[in-house]
């Protein structure tokens, strides 16, 4: 059961000069929700965006160790970074979904793979990505209205839709709910729990509240460094360090 | 009790003064442009006003056998009918030059104008007709009362016969004044009275086209190329720094560049629309590209993250959603870049469009000049009908601009919808 999904050893990203990332070792586990926390600045949204390379996309980012996904390394020569993506999905701080119809912004992944054959495959397989994504009941009726006429958490939901509908193995959040009030946020953090059983959730988030009620693991970060990751129930209640037991108290953060 | 008055201090009299003042000198400044704007449309308009109608001339003219044999119309010889008309209109004109007056009462196109009217009708042969001949410039601008009679004679385009031939004409209802198709519908020529319009806006929408389908799609693939996928060198920088370079270049060096290449070296055929559009396409790049990038560069990055995160490949992200996001934007580039290029002579006038162009160019090969260029040679011209067939021009030209930019904005407004 506690066999790594993902596993990182000797993780170090440098921005140009600056190093963010130092010498980090983090096993997370399938189908299970691990959340990232710490301080702004601490390196948990760099982590998150090293397991799908996004940071490639910064000229001056620098990436040493080895990240492996089901035992291959992601960044070996061999990794196309298009297949990475479209195995690990994420989910992003601000609802951005495209300036299409929100059918087209579920559909847009599933055309560019082309993982339906027809028509019907397809509208079938948008419909059960709205679904799963809590979002079908409300959006059933205007699917050719722009996405961006929703509501934030809407939206938000959309982008997650959007999503798993490519069939992930892995989706990344960049703190999903930091942009929604407190009722997007709460079926937000709903949703994320159902997909717990067909995903492996990795999320990035500023909220202890937040990382408590649906995470499983928690990773805290701190100045680049992962300080301790355990179950969230242990990290919570028991910490072993004093500089995470003084963050989820309040005094530093 | 507080008080929220006026009077409570915080230095507001001051400010709200400072306020009241810069709202009047923005109120007057829109005004002055505004003014200027009127007064120069004004003057442009009221000056081609003249070109709207044309002054024709009835003359009898004989058509009988013996002038014009039926099977060979063409073969005719209709100045001499014409001729021989007027002198039998006017017999009080014996004087070689008093006659040589005479025959300048009718435009020079006249005897044509006889010819193509028996053509199109041969019914009018076998006796005396009356046909309507367009009058010559100077007939009409003193018809019109453009000429000032109370001149002295020697002061004047027209002599005191003239005026009282004119006279008598007028009298009789020899004289008409028509709407002057010619104006569209005929090239350029010598005489004003038949001078038209339409090789030269032929010739501008040609080199146009020619300059859209070329500096279009390598400029919005240029800055696509720069923004979206080269990475930030020594090299790139110094592509950038030379294309803003080369938008403040002036446009007659594109002109001499296109002399010595493209007519010089290519051997491509002179006057033409094609090399006037590849001149003005070389001027219209930097334009394209600086603000096609700007456009790239204002669509959030978010959507170019979404689908690189989705699986999308580099190319796809920006052609998927990059490129539609920008396109508005990219648009109004590309039309404030073929305004400038619609308005542009100099260049032109390097590759030889400034010829004397009687036909309307047939092809994008064919010698043609463009509208900037024949409003300059018109404004050349000593005659004093040209002055209005200026200021006509310079309509058709303004019309030519608002139809392309009404077309952009449409499109644009289109494009934006999708959203």
């Amino acid at each position: 059961m506690d066999i790594p999904f993902i596993s990182a050893s000797g993780v170090n990203v440098h921005y140009g000069a600056k190093q963010a990332l130092f010498d980090i070792d983090l096993d997370i586990q399938a189908n299970k929700v691990t959340a990232l926390i710490g301080p702004s600045g601490c390196g948990k949204s760099t982590f998150l965006r090293a397991i799908n390379r996004m940071n490639d996309l910064i000229p001056s980012c620098q990436f040493d160790g080895s990240l492996k996904i089901g035992g291959q390394d992601i960044y070996a020569p061999s990794v196309d970074v298009v297949a990475l993506r479209a195995q690990v999905g994420m989910v992003f701080q601000k609802p951005n979904p495209f300036p299409k119809s929100i059918f087209e912004n579920v559909a847009y992944g599933l055309k560019i793979h082309r993982l339906t054959t027809s028509k019907q495959e397809l509208q079938d397989r948008v419909e059960w990505s709205l679904k799963s994504a809590g979002l079908w009941a409300e959006v059933a009726d205007r699917l050719n209205e722009p996405g961006n006429s929703l509501s934030g958490g809407q939206q938000q939901r959309l982008c997650i839709a959007r999503t798993i509908a490519v069939s992930p193995r892995i989706i990344l959040m960049d703190e999903p709910c930091s942009a929604l009030d407190p009722i997007a946020t709460a079926v937000v953090e709903e949703l994320i729990d159902g997909l717990r059983k067909d995903y492996t959730i990795v999320i990035v988030t500023h909220s202890m509240q937040q990382a408590a009620r649906i995470s499983q693991r928690t990773a805290f970060f701190h100045m680049g460094k992962l300080i301790e990751v355990g179950s969230t129930k242990s990290v919570f209640t028991n910490p072993q360090q004093e500089q995470t037991s003084n963050y989820i108290t309040g005094r530093i953060g | 009790m507080i008080d929220f008055s006026k009077s409570a201090g915080f230095n507001l009299i001051r400010r709200h003064r400072a306020e009241k003042r810069f709202q009047w000198a923005g109120r007057s400044a829109i005004f002055i442009s505004l003014t200027f704007l009127v007064v120069m449309v004004g003057s442009i308009l009221m000056d081609a006003a003249g070109t709207l109608r044309q002054t024709q001339i009835a003359v009898t003219v004989d058509l009988g056998p013996d002038a014009v044999d039926p099977d060979n119309i063409a073969g005719a010889r209709f100045g001499k009918i014409l001729k021989s008309a007027l002198r039998a209109q006017f017999p009080d004109a014996k004087k070689r030059k008093e006659k040589k007056k005479l025959y300048n009462l009718v435009s020079p196109e006249g005897s044509f104008e006889i010819k193509r009217q028996l053509i199109a009708n041969p019914d009018l042969l076998g006796g005396p007709q009356t046909l309507w001949l367009t009058a010559s410039d100077d007939l009409d601008l003193f018809y019109r009362g453009k000429s000032d009679a109370s001149l002295p004679e020697s002061q004047r385009r027209i002599s005191d016969l003239e005026v009282a031939w004119i006279d008598t004409l007028a009298q009789s209802g020899s004289l008409r004044r028509v709407l002057n198709w010619n104006f569209l519908t005929n090239g350029d020529s010598r005489e004003p009275e038949i001078a038209g319009i339409l090789s030269a806006l032929v010739g501008s929408l040609f080199s146009l086209a020619v300059c859209f389908a070329l500096s279009f799609p390598i400029g919005i693939g240029a800055a696509i190329y720069l923004e979206e996928f080269a990475k930030p060198s020594r090299m790139s920088d110094l592509i950038e720094v030379n294309i803003n370079n080369l938008a403040a270049v002036p446009s007659i060096i594109f002109g001499l560049l296109g002399l010595s290449i493209f007519l010089g070296y290519m051997g491509m055929p002179r006057s033409s629309p094609l090399v006037g559009g590849m001149v003005l396409a070389l001027m219209t790049l930097p334009t394209i590209i600086i603000s096609a990038r700007a456009a790239l560069r204002s669509v959030p990055p978010s959507f170019k993250q979404a689908a690189l995160a989705l699986g999308a490949s580099p190319v796809q992200a920006v052609f998927h959603h990059v490129l539609p996001a920008a396109m508005p934007g990219m648009l109004t580039g590309a039309i404030i870049g073929m305004a400038q290029a619609l308005g542009e002579t100099a260049p032109l006038l390097m590759i030889g469009m400034v010829a004397f162009v009687v036909d309307v160019p047939d092809s994008i090969l064919a010698p043609a000049t463009a509208l900037p260029v024949q409003i300059f040679l018109w404004a050349d011209s000593p005659e004093r009908a040209f002055t209005e067939k200026t200021a006509a021009a310079i309509i058709v030209l303004l019309i030519f601009l608002i139809a392309m930019n009404l077309i952009a904005i449409l499109l644009r407004r289109k494009l934006e919808q999708r959203f």
